[in-house]
């Protein structure tokens, strides 16, 4: 536990906190006044990813694939061209491969060499795919990664890992959850957590949305 | 480089802590740090590959100890600092002491939205024919550049099958150093967890890169 992922952001620890607040701060005056940088072009990158690009638009490409095979089919086939289709692309997400999980088998995303995600469909990684023990053991030991997000495979699910080493950006379909058969897009994509479609999580059921 | 960054199958980090609800930033500076960060990228004229290395070139209790936008945050200062468009200095003063150096280019509000969309496509016409087709068995060359590269350690030396072939993209060991684009073939390459862990692997679990043509021999 030499490096707790608790250490990385630790609330109490105000101190920390204050020490980035203030070399942040500088910095950007310093940029502002070199006329590096644009304050509201600042504003609306954060705005951006706090708002408008986030899990929602792979909710919706996996609702897709799972109401239209033939959508399914072609994302599968040609995940960049599909998912432009829809509107999405661009940064952390100019070339995309669509990986199905089965019964038969679970796929899963890690970059063990950074942070490597696709942000243009599933916004900005959390913590925990950026830290260092989803980064070591995902390759090497994923049944007990799982474990710790409560989920358990069955012992003979064949099992894919994929190391996102170059800036091929991988989104994972989820299993489409029984019990949901006729229900329109909107409504299944109400089921895809942003978990389901890296692989560490599965959809949620109809009766998780009560 | 063989840094704190190449952390597949690294032992003692501990259990992964998902946190539920967890907001996109944790605090105001990190918001900042970010946006800075890609804001930044246009008058720097940096590549992807150069702000990759930027980060990971540190020693690796630094790496390792640092949050994740704060080795962003020391990135970018690197990066700054190189081209002289931040000195030293001014960082530790906290204000600017010279002049600034002139920019081609300033992100405007008003193409942020185009800028993002854009993104940063790889592929890269070629006339060359790649080297290796799906199904072919291949070794990952044992190579340790102390630059930066996207081979990690774990599956060099080791011996894995083609499992598709990507197209011609920008080579990040040659345009991490400035270098050039230099693109050359991509391959996604697939392990059986046993070939890269030994007996005690999981039998049904199979690992897979996204590897350049150099970071590959025939086995």
């Amino acid at each position: 536990m030499a490096h707790d992922h608790d250490h990385h952001h630790d609330h109490e620890h105000g101190s920390d906190l204050d020490e980035m607040t203030l070399r942040v701060r500088a910095l950007e005056t310093i940029l502002l006044e070199k006329g590096y940088i644009e304050p509201a072009a600042i504003d609306a990158l954060i705005e951006a990813y706090e708002k408008k690009i986030g899990p929602r638009n792979g909710a919706n490409v996996v609702a897709k694939a799972w109401a239209d095979p033939k959508f399914k089919e072609w994302l599968i086939k040609d995940g960049t061209a599909a998912m432009e289709s829809l509107g999405y692309g661009g940064r952390s997400g100019n070339h995309l491969v669509v990986l199905e999980n089965t019964p038969n088998v679970h796929n899963m995303v890690v970059c063990t060499l950074c942070s490597c995600y696709p942000w243009a469909l599933l916004g900005l990684p959390p913590l925990w795919y950026k830290s260092a023990p989803y980064r070591s053991r995902t390759v090497s030991e994923p049944r007990s990664v799982l474990k710790d997000f409560g989920v358990e495979l069955p012992k003979d699910t064949e099992i894919r890992i994929w190391d996102s080493t170059a800036e091929l950006r991988y989104l994972v379909v989820p299993m489409r959850p029984p019990g949901t058969e006729g229900w329109d897009e909107e409504k299944l994509a109400q089921l895809v957590t942003r978990d389901s479609m890296i692989g560490t999580g599965f959809a949620k059921r109809p009766e998780d949305l009560q | 480089m063989n840094g704190g960054q190449d952390l597949g199958g690294t032992h003692g980090h501990g259990a992964v802590k998902p946190e539920p609800n967890e907001p996109v930033f944790h605090g105001d500076w990190e918001k900042r740090a970010f946006a800075l960060t890609l804001a930044m990228g246009m008058p720097g004229g940096w590549n992807i590959d150069m702000s990759r290395f930027a980060r990971e070139n540190r020693r690796p209790n630094e790496y390792l100890d640092m949050t994740y936008y704060q080795v962003w945050l020391a990135g970018l200062e690197t990066l700054m600092k190189e081209r002289g468009l931040v000195a030293e200095d001014e960082i530790e003063a906290g204000r600017p002491l010279h002049p600034p150096k002139p920019v081609a280019r300033v992100l405007k509000p008003e193409d942020v939205a185009k800028t993002l969309h854009r993104g940063g496509p790889t592929e890269r016409d070629t006339n060359t024919k790649p080297a290796f087709e799906a199904g072919q068995r291949v070794r990952a060359r044992n190579i340790n550049p102390v630059t930066h590269t996207r081979l990690p350690r774990y599956v060099r030396g080791h011996v894995g099958t083609i499992e598709r072939v990507l197209g011609c993209h920008v080579f990040p060991d040659s345009n991490a150093l400035g270098k050039g684009e230099d693109p050359k073939w991509l391959y996604t390459v697939r392990f059986d967890g046993r070939e890269l862990w030994g007996d005690q692997a999981d039998p049904t679990t199979q690992v897979s890169v996204d590897a350049w043509e150099p970071y590959l021999e025939q086995a």
